[in-house]
């Protein structure tokens, strides 16, 4: 079938393009209904990227973050009209140690090829997973982001010691956010600290046990885990900040994406002997996680829909500008785009 | 219920020295006619896909769809009539044999030639001719238009704003538009060159759906060659 899609190609431009996926094959095909726009498709957009990359990547259709509807599945397994939730990254070869995410063969969408701003999407099987019943699909739409909480506190289960008494999430946006509303759920008792720097969003954080401004922080108090969801320019503060208020032998969990190479304080690491790990994207099991949080955790849900900013209905590629515009001036929140392409 | 109406019953004369009608011409990796009805295949709301074509290429038509579409249990074949709107009172023959009309039975039809439709456009189609009674593809005009009565000298030039040029998918409730085409003189019926235009001389209201630059009818070696450039250097 020809399909429509719909690339940047160049800052701040899409433009229509065409190419021919089989109906009849094996693939599963899908019709996109909701899609999030990420900070990683802003860079794009905004042309915030290195030149040579921007060069590299362009033309390209942006988002990996969508749920869509399955228009045929040629094994019947999913039903036609069924909602589901697409998975960007793609492995190409399987690996029983390293996750298919880190995997330098992965491909990933919106980033190695087309991401998800297509009239239609032939994905394997194993890169979609069902969405339970009645789920309010603008919240459903960013659950790419989710897994990638999911699958970094599942690795903090892993990689952290068994003290888990006081742990603290730093940065306050959307990350923070979706990564301690997790937590919660996931480690009811253990007490959770936010640290962020806007009072009003901290605010925002009424599951959490206490919230500092990061420049209020008192000097005495400790967390024996950190999580870093602060990124950006901002990393390195964060990190030092950190290394400050933890207890020896912690662990951080480092998911903020910076632009820039982030100094740390490596003597204070030595001598507290505390455990570095990043975490980036996820995989199947991260969603199939995800998706169970849902359904047992249904408050999960309501919490993440504070979150959902503007939907924004797309019928033109005006309408695409006109979405990720909106999304650079907003302060905090996921920018839907309801796909009416 | 809604219907798709595929319609492939002209024969190419405007096509250039081609053997085969164009729909039945290969862009990318199939015939045109085949990439048109995967469009509305892929869509769940059509409860069957009526291709129209001509007598001469029912048998040849059959072949395609048997090699290039699977499950043909949604797929009719039927020969078209000698005009454009005799094609498509052939379709709500089949639909009226098959399932009776009644209000809500609607019919999406389009030209075979026009495989580039988007789901955006079929859904605005379902949807307007459910609401509206009957809808109509266009995009505005970029040139301006102008009406010359004698093939010689200007005798009007309209106000470009109000200028739209015509695409399909055109959209309608089939009891209605069968009632209007059966109540057309024959002088009426000469001077039609769409169905669309059955609702528009008989008073009765045609929505405007928005149609797409790309949205392009595929009629001379020139459109085929644009063609293939739009789907070039893909997967």
């Amino acid at each position: 079938m020809l399909n429509t899609i719909y690339r940047l190609v160049a800052p701040r431009r899409f433009e229509v393009a065409f190419n021919e996926i089989d109906l009849f094959g094996e693939k599963v095909i899908v019709r996109p209904t909701h899609l999030s726009i990420c900070h990683a498709d802003q860079r794009y957009y905004q042309g915030a990227r290195p030149a040579e990359i921007l060069a590299q990547k362009l033309p390209m259709a942006l988002i990996h973050e969508a749920i869509g509807k399955v228009v045929r599945d040629p094994r019947g397994e999913f039903h036609t009209g069924e909602s589901v939730v697409m998975i960007p990254n793609t492995p190409t070869e399987q690996d029983d140690v390293i996750g298919e995410n880190y995997l330098r063969t992965s491909r990933f969408r919106a980033s190695g090829f087309d991401g998800f701003m297509q009239d239609t999407v032939a994905m394997d099987r194993d890169l979609l997973v069902r969405l339970p019943d009645g789920i309010d699909p603008s919240v459903a739409a960013f659950t790419e982001l989710v897994s990638v909480s999911a699958h970094a506190l599942r690795r903090f289960d892993r990689f952290a010691h068994k003290r888990r008494n006081v742990v603290g999430i730093w940065g306050d946006g959307n990350l923070g956010y979706i990564t301690a509303t997790l937590f919660r759920a996931m480690y009811p008792e253990t007490r959770l600290y936010i640290f962020g720097a806007a009072f009003e969003k901290l605010a925002d954080f009424s599951f959490a046990d206490r919230t500092y401004m990061v420049q209020d922080v008192p000097a005495d108090l400790m967390v024996d885990h950190a999580i870093e969801c602060v990124g950006g320019q901002f990393s390195q503060r964060a990190i030092d900040q950190i290394i400050d208020h933890i207890n020896p032998e912690g662990t951080i969990s480092l998911l903020g994406v910076s632009e820039y190479a982030i100094p740390i304080n490596t003597r204070m690491v030595l001598e507290k002997g505390l455990r570095l790990f990043g975490s980036s994207r996820s995989g199947r099991d991260d969603f199939l996680a995800t998706v169970e949080l849902y359904r047992s955790n249904p408050e999960i849900l309501a919490y993440l829909r504070k979150i959902v900013g503007a939907q924004v209905e797309i019928r033109s590629i005006q309408d695409m500008t006109r979405a990720f515009e909106l999304d650079i001036q907003k302060n905090i929140g996921k920018t839907i785009m309801l796909w009416e392409k | 219920m809604v219907f798709g109406v595929v319609l492939a019953g002209g024969i190419g004369s405007r096509m250039g020295n081609v053997e085969k009608p164009k729909q039945y011409l290969t862009i990318g990796n199939r015939p045109i006619l085949i990439h048109t009805l995967e469009k509305f295949y892929a869509n769940q709301e059509f409860e069957k896909i009526i291709v129209l074509c001509p007598a001469q290429w029912m048998e040849h038509t059959k072949d395609l769809i048997r090699k290039y579409i699977p499950d043909q249990d949604r797929v009719v074949i039927r020969e078209g009539g000698a005009t454009r709107n005799e094609t498509i009172m052939n379709s709500i023959r089949y639909i009226e044999e098959t399932y009776g009309l009644d209000d809500d039975t609607i019919l999406v039809t389009h030209d075979s030639v026009r495989p580039f439709v988007t789901h955006r456009m079929l859904e605005d189609n379902i949807r307007y001719a459910r609401e509206f009674g009957a809808c109509d593809t266009v995009i505005p005009a970029t040139d301006t238009i102008v009406e010359s009565a004698d093939g010689s000298f200007i005798s009007q030039v309209p106000d470009r704003k109000m200028m739209y040029q015509g695409q399909t998918p055109q959209s309608f409730r089939a009891k209605k538009l069968k009632e209007l085409y059966l109540g057309l003189t024959e002088e009426e019926k000469a001077i039609l060159t769409d169905a669309a235009k059955i609702f528009v001389i008989k008073g009765e209201n045609v929505h405007l759906v928005e149609g797409e630059v790309f949205n392009i009818k595929i009629t001379y070696p020139y459109d085929l060659k644009v063609a293939e450039t739009m789907i070039a250097g893909e997967d």
